[in-house]
């Protein structure tokens, strides 16, 4: 019998994704319907640390698997170390932080396990004895409610950001480490790896800037840029962008605001032409006000802006350069 | 050096998009599509490696109804040597990754490859799976959200992206399956010649039967229960009016209610 929720922790040199903690919380209100007993799974090397930090959450036990095939993050090894882990274990669910090293290994392990993989949710609810998990398509602007037919246990991952890591609820004692052996003799580890790096040492940190002026698609071209420069230097905001302006060239990496880029939280954020598809909002969505101006205004930025204003941003911001600068009394 | 590229098509970027009467997906009767635009990257990137190799051939593979032709047709003439189309009624029952990428897997057994290009995510559905279930099934090594790649002998190195700005190179033997991250190069537009020569390149047709898949075999094991637009998270005050006068409401508002001017 499938039973309980195990939590997979993310962790890289010892140190713990706080991604994992925002899906603690995740798996504990599931438990607190459904009374299931929640553990978690660290892979790795020289993870204690992690282990204990993690057992001090309310989780009925730690579990950490340590191999000399996992001391470095390779997919076929963490697939191979995994599936002995719930063979073992025989969980009901398995939960997930829909983070890039989950989504380079998961699919193929739930493949393995021939199991189906709801990703990126955004919450849940409880019908009966099913979860019922919310996930968004269309890059943020259409919600499903997804249901799952097949056998346990069921994967599931949480986008980041859905549930607040600092709720995570603490155990009345540590909950218990228990080591667990797994024998990877037999996985052959495809994968040569390098060291991570940075691209370049980043120019600009946007996390300290109060105001930020972002700009996506809706710029249109590159020459465009320099009405936002305007409006940017009358504000003094700092420029930033979505994604594809950056892969454009139109400006540098270092200014890009998302999973892949920055993670900023300024006290305004003004998003201009930017749709608000969830790689973007991720990086922006805790910043104190939201501006959205927007020609869609079915757009899914407007539904965390505050403030918005829906028309062509071409006649949009040469008037609010000019209001700011006359704010200013220039 | 073949490399085969799946390709799917979805709603155009700027749809607008609303729900369908029976709230399982979008009323899609007056949608016009395109390539999912991480594919159309990994198209772009196998049509650069296959030039800079200076043989082989890219194969493109794609599943989906009659208008899915339009986005096989577009990349025939961007360059790809010919194309095989999952085209038949039961191919609607692969709703969830793991049918989509069961009908692929098929359709590859008997093709020579030495890698496998999908885009990292669809815009529609957005899984982040056909891709690595893919890889799984044929017994591919794989990496993910790839920003360059680097053939080298039987193997090849590929740039992946971390998160937050890092980056990591790896290496895995071929034949393996990347996932193409959007922008990892600029990409090219259909030339005149390209669409004329597009015209006589191999475009096969595929039934389900031929690989032996039926709509039993494809059955989604995860299904969407009701498709709605998000519940808003905040109350948004939209300001209207002519520009000029929605520009100073805002900056108003700004300095005097949010004060953050």
């Amino acid at each position: 019998m499938s039973e309980g929720i195990l939590l997979f922790i993310e962790q890289r040199d010892g140190k713990l994704n706080r991604t994992s903690l925002e899906t603690l919380v995740a798996v504990q209100k599931i438990a607190a319907t459904t009374g299931d007993t929640t553990s978690a799974v660290v892979l790795g090397q020289g993870i204690n640390e992690v282990a204990t930090e993690i057992a001090a959450k309310k989780l009925a036990k730690v579990y950490t698997v340590e191999d000399d095939k996992l001391a470095t993050y390779t997919p076929d090894a963490y697939v191979g170390a995994l599936k002995q882990v719930i063979e073992k274990l025989n969980p009901r669910m398995v939960a997930f932080s829909h983070t890039y090293r989950v989504r380079d290994f998961a699919p193929r392990l739930t493949a393995a396990l021939g199991k189906t993989f709801v990703t990126d949710c955004i919450s849940f609810r409880q019908d009966g004895n099913d979860t019922v998990f919310t996930r968004q398509i269309f890059q943020g602007k259409i919600n499903t409610d997804v249901r799952v037919q097949s056998a346990p246990p069921i994967f599931v991952s949480f986008q980041a950001g859905s549930y607040r890591a600092d709720l995570a609820e603490v155990g009345d004692a540590p909950a218990a480490v228990e080591a667990l052996a797994v024998d990877l003799s037999s996985v052959d580890v495809r994968t040569q790896t390098e060291a991570p790096f940075q691209e370049a040492k980043q120019a600009v940190d946007l996390t300290q800037a109060p105001l930020i002026v972002a700009i996506g698609r809706g710029i249109k071209e590159k020459d465009n840029i320099k009405i936002i420069e305007d409006l940017a230097a009358a504000m003094g905001a700092e420029i930033a962008a979505s994604r594809p302006i950056c892969d454009n060239e139109w400006l540098p990496m270092d200014r890009q605001i998302g999973s892949s880029g920055q993670t900023v939280a300024p006290k305004l954020y003004l998003a201009i032409g930017i749709s608000g598809a969830i790689q973007h909002v991720v990086g922006m969505k805790n910043s104190q006000t939201i501006v959205a101006i927007n020609k869609d205004p079915e757009a899914p930025i407007f539904d965390i802006a505050d403030y918005g204003i829906v028309g062509d941003l071409f006649d949009i911001i040469p008037a609010l350069t000019a209001e700011v600068k006359k704010a200013k009394g220039e | 050096m073949n490399i085969v590229v799946c390709l799917k098509q979805v709603p155009k970027k700027d749809s607008i998009l609303r729900i369908a009467a029976d709230q399982k997906w979008i009323d899609d009767r007056d949608i016009s599509y395109e390539m999912s635009e991480a594919d159309a990257y990994a198209l772009e990137e196998a049509l650069r490696q296959r030039e800079k190799h200076g043989s082989g051939e890219v194969i493109v593979l794609a599943l989906g109804p009659e208008r899915v032709r339009q986005s096989i047709k577009e990349a025939l003439a961007k360059g790809a040597d010919r194309a095989i189309h999952l085209h038949d009624d039961i191919f609607n029952s692969a709703t969830d990754a793991a049918g989509v990428a069961r009908a692929l897997a098929a359709a590859l057994k008997d093709e020579k490859f030495d890698l496998v290009f999908t885009g990292l995510q669809s815009d529609d559905y957005g899984f982040a799976q056909v891709g690595l279930i893919l890889a799984e099934t044929l017994g591919l090594s794989s990496a993910t959200i790839v920003m360059e790649v680097q053939p080298e002998g039987d193997s090849v190195r590929v740039k992946r992206e971390l998160e937050s700005g890092w980056f990591q190179w790896v290496k895995i033997p071929m034949p393996a399956l990347l996932t193409i991250q959007s922008g990892i190069n600029q990409l090219r537009y259909a030339t005149l010649k390209g669409i004329m020569a597009a015209k006589k390149k191999e475009l096969k047709e595929v039934k389900a039967a031929d690989l032996g898949l039926t709509a039993q075999a494809l059955q989604p094991a995860q299904v969407i229960e009701k498709a709605y637009l998000p519940i808003k998270s905040k109350q948004t005050e939209i300001i209207a009016g002519k520009p000029a006068e929605a520009a100073a409401k805002l900056v108003e508002k700004l300095k005097f209610d949010a004060r953050v001017l």
